[in-house]
């Protein structure tokens, strides 16, 4: 009895962990989705795109802060191209092509990443390598550590767009796009400036979680799932919503693989997206709406 | 002059019936398989035309119901001795049968993008099942069987040659083609039209548009299970692959290719992409994929009626 007790506590902390990274990815997404209405299918493969950039650096530098500093840059610069490019002459148009859109960038992200890095999965070595006893396990800092910059990351996030001065035209856009343009923000600066946080987010996420795992180039697709799965439950455009679901789904999770394999503990977050269509199709972490 | 759209409308399809089913005589045996490959993809896009290009929903979860058909095909295929060509069919009609109606009951209750994202995880549930419950679907090696005879029971038996196949499929494909377009002029197809141009409008009016969505993705997902069934036949094998997104993703890009709301348009859509990954893939290898992304993408952004879109208005007249 007493070592279940450990094991429930022991995944508490690992749910945590991952819920704060699947936070960074799916705030990402949903602060694209809120601002203009685009989901963006290649978000996945930013966030892999941006754990190659992390091993690449890493591999030249041989430090992982600067890997991280780096690939998030890089991704972010890249995903101000690709939302010129791809998504501008879509503005106005309906909603859905915009899916398309991103559903080709992410054919051609991966696509790239398979031809140039190979099939074969890549490691990078975690920066933090001391451990806590947590139990009777030795649990790395790291993970802690991964948790605590997510938080801190998402949390500057907030004050960025709660005091900033571009934070502030960032949600003047959400609030009435017309009304923001007319007021002279620069509006499609804007789209592309959101575009590029989300995106160099997605990929500071995947240096952060690559050391965990290995690094390879079908990973986007597990974690842009996680993260669809994350904005329905919290509710789409809503940043805290999104967060408290990130952390929600991600210990069911960790519960579930107490008992089956991690493939089937996958079915855990099925299960609480299908429970939230049921009971609340707008969204566990909203306000009931009217 | 509706008389004389008829007569164009009749020919056109009857010159194009006669070159499939005189293909197979001349073509080798190469393009043969290529030509029976790109109907069956095409049964598939046609299939979820009904959604994307008639009642405006994207599906990005049409590799459940094919790969439930092609599944459900197996199970009859390996369970009953000897094998059956119409069990196959009905056992694979029924198990991507009741997979869409599992999912139209849940993800029409979500519009537009929560709807392409709910068909999306609802296919990749059913590909972590076939995935993991290796003792009923054998995992990741997936099934082998050998294929059916084709006949009717006490008319005619024969074992499927590539030629008959390729006669069976395009007389499948055909009759799904015309038994669509006969749904989408009538009454019904109507009603999922005006879904498509304003929803709150025909709720308004006093239509159950949510009765109406989940018929339209169980009868998308219907022939999309056809499609899989054929597929299993064509290749007497079912295998996780094929539930994976990544089939979900091709039919969305044949749809926008070939032209959303045509039934015609996303095979012409499925054929050139074919035709692009064959020519491409002798130079690219495996990263043929990224031109045909760069393709797609322009398309999306250039050519949304996509191939056969200035023809919509008079494919369905």
């Amino acid at each position: 009895m007493q070592d279940l007790l450990d094991i429930i506590l022991i995944q508490t902390v690992n749910g945590v962990v991952t819920g704060m990274i699947l936070a960074l990815v799916a705030s990402g997404l949903t602060l694209i989705f809120g601002i203009m209405d685009v989901v963006n299918f290649a978000h996945g493969e930013l966030f892999m795109l941006g754990a190659y950039l992390g091993v690449v650096v890493f591999a030249t530098t041989g430090s992982f802060w600067l890997a991280l500093l780096f690939a998030t840059l890089i991704v972010a610069l890249l995903g101000a191209a690709l939302q010129i490019v791809t998504l501008r002459p879509l503005i106005g148009r309906d909603p859905l092509t915009t899916i398309l859109a991103t559903f080709g960038v992410s054919l051609v992200l991966q696509n790239y990443a398979l031809w140039q890095f190979g099939p074969v999965a890549r490691n990078i070595r975690e920066p933090i390598t001391s451990h806590f006893t947590l139990f009777y396990l030795e649990y790395p800092w790291y993970r802690i550590a991964i948790a605590a910059l997510s938080a801190g990351i998402i949390g500057s996030l907030w004050l960025f767009l709660k005091y900033g001065r571009y934070g502030i035209w960032i949600r003047a856009t959400i609030q009435d796009r017309v009304m923001a343009q007319a007021m002279g923000i620069p509006v499609p600066w804007v789209y592309t400036a959101v575009f590029a946080i989300g995106a160099g987010m997605a990929a500071a996420s995947g240096v952060l979680f690559g050391p965990l795992v290995g690094v390879n180039h079908a990973m986007g697709l597990d974690w842009i799932l996680k993260a669809f799965i994350v904005v329905v439950v919290g509710g789409m455009g809503n940043l805290g919503g999104s967060i408290l679901a990130s952390i929600f789904v991600s210990l069911m999770e960790a519960y579930a693989s107490i008992w089956v394999s991690p493939a089937q503990a996958v079915i855990a977050s099925f299960v609480v997206l299908i429970l939230t269509l049921l009971f609340r199709p707008t969204g566990l972490f909203v306000p009931t709406p009217k | 002059m509706r008389n004389r759209h008829a007569v164009a409308y009749w020919t056109g399809f009857s010159v194009i019936l006669l070159l499939l089913i005189v293909a197979p005589l001349v073509l080798p045996e190469f393009w043969r398989r290529f030509l029976t490959e790109i109907l069956i993809w095409g049964l598939l896009a046609m299939s979820s035309d009904v959604l994307i290009g008639y009642t405006g929903m994207v599906s990005f979860g049409h590799s459940g119901f094919f790969g439930l058909g092609m599944y459900g095909a197996g199970a009859a295929l390996l369970l009953v001795a000897p094998p059956n060509l119409f069990l196959a069919l009905a056992f694979g009609l029924a198990a991507a049968g009741v997979n869409a109606l599992f999912v139209a009951y849940f993800a029409t209750r979500l519009r537009d993008i929560y709807f392409a994202i709910t068909t999306l995880i609802f296919s990749q549930i059913m590909y972590v099942v076939i995935f993991t419950w290796t003792s009923l679907t054998g995992g990741e090696n997936g099934l082998t069987f050998r294929a059916p005879p084709l006949g009717l029971p006490g008319v005619l038996a024969a074992p499927f040659t590539p030629q008959t196949l390729h006669w069976f499929v395009l007389a499948v494909v055909v009759l799904s083609y015309l038994l669509l377009r006969r749904i989408m002029q009538s009454p019904f197809g109507m009603v999922l039209q005006s879904i498509r141009e304003n929803e709150a409008r025909t709720r308004a009016i006093g239509y159950p548009v949510q009765r109406y969505k989940i018929v339209a993705v169980m009868l998308s997902g219907l022939f999309a299970g056809l499609a899989g069934v054929l597929y299993a036949i064509q290749n007497r094998f079912a295998a996780p692959d094929f539930v994976f997104f990544l089939v979900s993703g091709e039919t969305v890009i044949f749809n926008v290719m070939g032209g959303i709301g045509t039934l015609v348009g996303p095979i012409v859509g499925a054929g050139f992409f074919l035709i692009l990954r064959e020519a491409l893939s002798r130079s690219f290898t495996e990263a043929y994929l990224i031109p045909v992304g760069i393709v797609f993408i322009a398309m999306v952004i250039f050519m949304p009626q996509g191939l056969l879109g200035f023809a919509r208005k008079w494919l369905n007249r």
